[in-house]
């Protein structure tokens, strides 16, 4: 959709120049953030281990040694073997990848979703605001992670793919309520108005006009949600749900080796759940600086 | 007011209302059917078909449903698959052991966050504050399993003041009852902490800042009243509603809690549930799970309105 030049237009020039500004000195301010970047610095190092996986792990992850168990961490083994003789350093490095792929994955599918019906909600207001806000009280009164599980237990099997779905869809209209509450202010402004009396079309208005003044909010939330993602999906593979069985995932390593610890035997346990303590407080560490420097 | 309250209780009615419904449908519409799940994968045919029959799964899903909200109301929420007994009376006293474990965690939890949330505002911008505000919300963000297991290892196990599980004992004192459920209640802590600390200092900061407070110092009165008359109860209004949200969070966190310390809560019962297919079992639980947040989400909505003059005059009205 273009527009001969007129006077709209060089109002839209200026307002991307403002636009292009506020980002550059929103950079400036993350790279002096020092959460940010210690966040960054947490979240890249686990980002490393999931992409080149396989390369670095110095023992086959899946491999059962049993003439291997439970062994401390030596040379041979830097963090140790578990129960099954498997070497705890490989198995905490491959682990990374399929935690953050869901985690990822569903944050992704909630914002899509949510920042989709949130401009609708904001924009249209009266009966599909109603109808969001109801949707969101009645996923706020059923914890996320009993949610899954009821879904996993009707399942013919856990999947990683539907445990992204079900997380993905319980983040909908969380994230569309933050949207949504952008939204409203930005409708009342006068560029919106201006586009309504140019005759643009509701979703032109929607994605060109509003979406990208509401980009900051939906930033921040992303990072949020992508924390309580990871939060999320580890605890369902510590329960046995949501996780395919035998993939491994940190989650599934805590459960399968913690009872050991009761005879001091803690690298087992202590190293991936340590991998879950660092990657969920990285996801944290940059939401705090987003959220620091986005609500300036 | 009574206006109000009637409200309030028609939206609660509407969103438990959609609750039963994901509860229902997530549990018949979601791929996999129940009785092959219950009898595994090389069931025969005809004793699906008769398990289907018993268990009244072959009938229209709207019938289903009606006749499960109608005995629910009527108090009655089916027989355990697993236990063959009515699933109130499994369910009845594994919540009491939850609400002890729950409790016990609020009541370090409440005066603990308000603290901090006090102490954070009041040095804003200082270590103290970075530490209380990034580093709650950081212990937060780790699952309460993690948090378990770290507790268990270091005063569970290598340096052993607490027990490592929390299985009650019958005739036990009150403290020996409540010893063992210290180390699973600050797990449950250090999740909750961060939210509510940080909600209490932006009520506190925004409290300082405001104009009445400016009046109150001016007027000479000493700064400890001012704090605590002024500040504080403006301060605690938000807070409240944000422990009442605080609920859901504990909920599920008690699942995982509840199993690395073996405390035979609703937690454990739930997760029986899943492992078992007992789907009577787990419908009910995730309802009354959900019956409960409600409640206590209306409650704090009432409070709120019964301690905040503001808006109790503009309800009123």
């Amino acid at each position: 959709m273009t527009h001969p030049v007129s006077p709209a237009n060089s109002a839209d020039i200026a307002a991307r120049e403002q636009r292009i500004k506020i980002r550059r000195e929103r950079l400036a301010l993350l790279r002096k953030n020092k959460a940010f970047i210690a966040g960054t610095a947490l979240l890249g190092f686990w980002v490393f281990c999931s992409i080149v996986g396989n390369l670095i792990t110095p023992h086959d992850p899946q491999q059962i040694d049993l003439m291997a168990i439970n062994l401390a961490p030596s040379g041979t083994y830097l963090l140790g073997t578990d129960s099954l003789g498997r070497d705890v350093l490989s198995r905490v490095i491959i682990g990374a990848r399929p935690i953050l792929f869901m985690a990822v994955g569903a944050t992704v599918i909630g914002t899509v979703l949510g920042t989709t019906i949130g401009l609708i909600a904001g924009y249209y207001k009266g009966m599909v605001d109603a109808v969001i806000m109801r949707l969101v009280d009645a996923m706020s009164a059923i914890p996320v992670i009993v949610l899954a599980l009821l879904a996993v237990a009707t399942l013919q099997r856990p999947s990683n793919l539907l445990t992204l779905l079900i997380i993905g869809i319980v983040f909908t209209p969380i994230i569309a309520r933050t949207v949504r509450a952008a939204v409203l202010g930005e409708v009342e402004l006068d560029y919106v108005a201006s586009a309504r009396l140019r005759t643009e079309k509701v979703p032109h208005i929607l994605a060109i006009e509003v979406l990208p003044n509401v980009l900051a909010p939906i930033i921040v939330e992303f990072t949020v949600r992508l924390g309580y993602a990871v939060f999320a999906i580890a605890t369902l593979s510590f329960l046995g749900a949501g996780v395919q069985i035998g993939s491994p995932n940190w989650g599934s390593q805590v459960a399968e080796n913690y009872s050991q610890m009761y005879g001091n035997i803690w690298w087992s346990t202590v190293f991936p759940a340590g991998a879950i303590a660092t990657l969920a407080i990285g996801v944290n560490l940059i939401a705090d600086g987003l959220t620091e420097v986005f609500e300036q | 007011m009574t206006r109000y309250l009637l409200r309030r209780l028609l939206l609660a009615a509407i969103t438990l209302w959609i609750v039963t419904a994901v509860i229902f449908f997530a549990t018949h519409i979601l791929p996999g059917n129940v009785a092959l799940r219950i009898l595994g994968p090389f069931a025969e045919k005809n004793a699906i078909a008769s398990l289907n029959e018993e268990l009244g799964l072959n009938r229209p899903l709207v019938t289903q449903y009606s006749e499960w909200i109608g005995s629910a109301l009527r108090g009655d929420l089916g027989t355990s698959l697993k236990y063959n007994q009515p699933v109130t009376s499994i369910l009845f006293p594994a919540l009491i052991y939850s609400l002890k474990l729950a409790v016990l965690a609020f009541v370090m939890l409440v005066p603990l966050s308000i603290l901090g949330g006090i102490i954070a505002a009041l040095k804003r911008g200082k270590l103290v504050d970075r530490l209380i505000t990034i580093g709650g919300l950081s212990a937060a963000m780790v699952p309460e399993f993690v948090w378990a297991v770290i507790l268990v290892l270091v005063f569970g196990i290598q340096i052993p003041l607490f027990p490592v599980t929390a299985i009650p004992k019958d005739g036990a004192t009150i403290i020996g009852q409540i010893y063992p459920l210290i180390l699973p209640a600050i797990c449950l802590v250090l999740v909750l902490f961060g939210y509510v600390a940080r909600i209490m200092r932006a009520g506190v900061i925004e409290a300082i800042d405001a104009d009445y407070t400016r009046t109150a110092i001016l007027k000479g009165i000493p700064h400890r009243k001012v704090i605590r008359k002024h500040v504080l109860r403006n301060a605690l209004l938000p807070t409240i509603a944000v422990i009442a949200s605080q609920v859901s969070y504990l909920v599920g966190g008690l699942v995982a809690v509840e199993i690395i310390f073996n405390y035979p809560g609703f937690g454990l019962a739930l997760r029986t549930s899943v492992t078992y297919r007992d789907f009577p079992l787990l419908q009910a639980s995730v309802l009354i799970i959900a019956v409960i947040i409600i409640l206590v989400q209306v409650l704090a909505d009432i409070l709120f309105i019964v301690l905040n003059p503001r808006i109790r005059q503009s309800v009123v009205n």
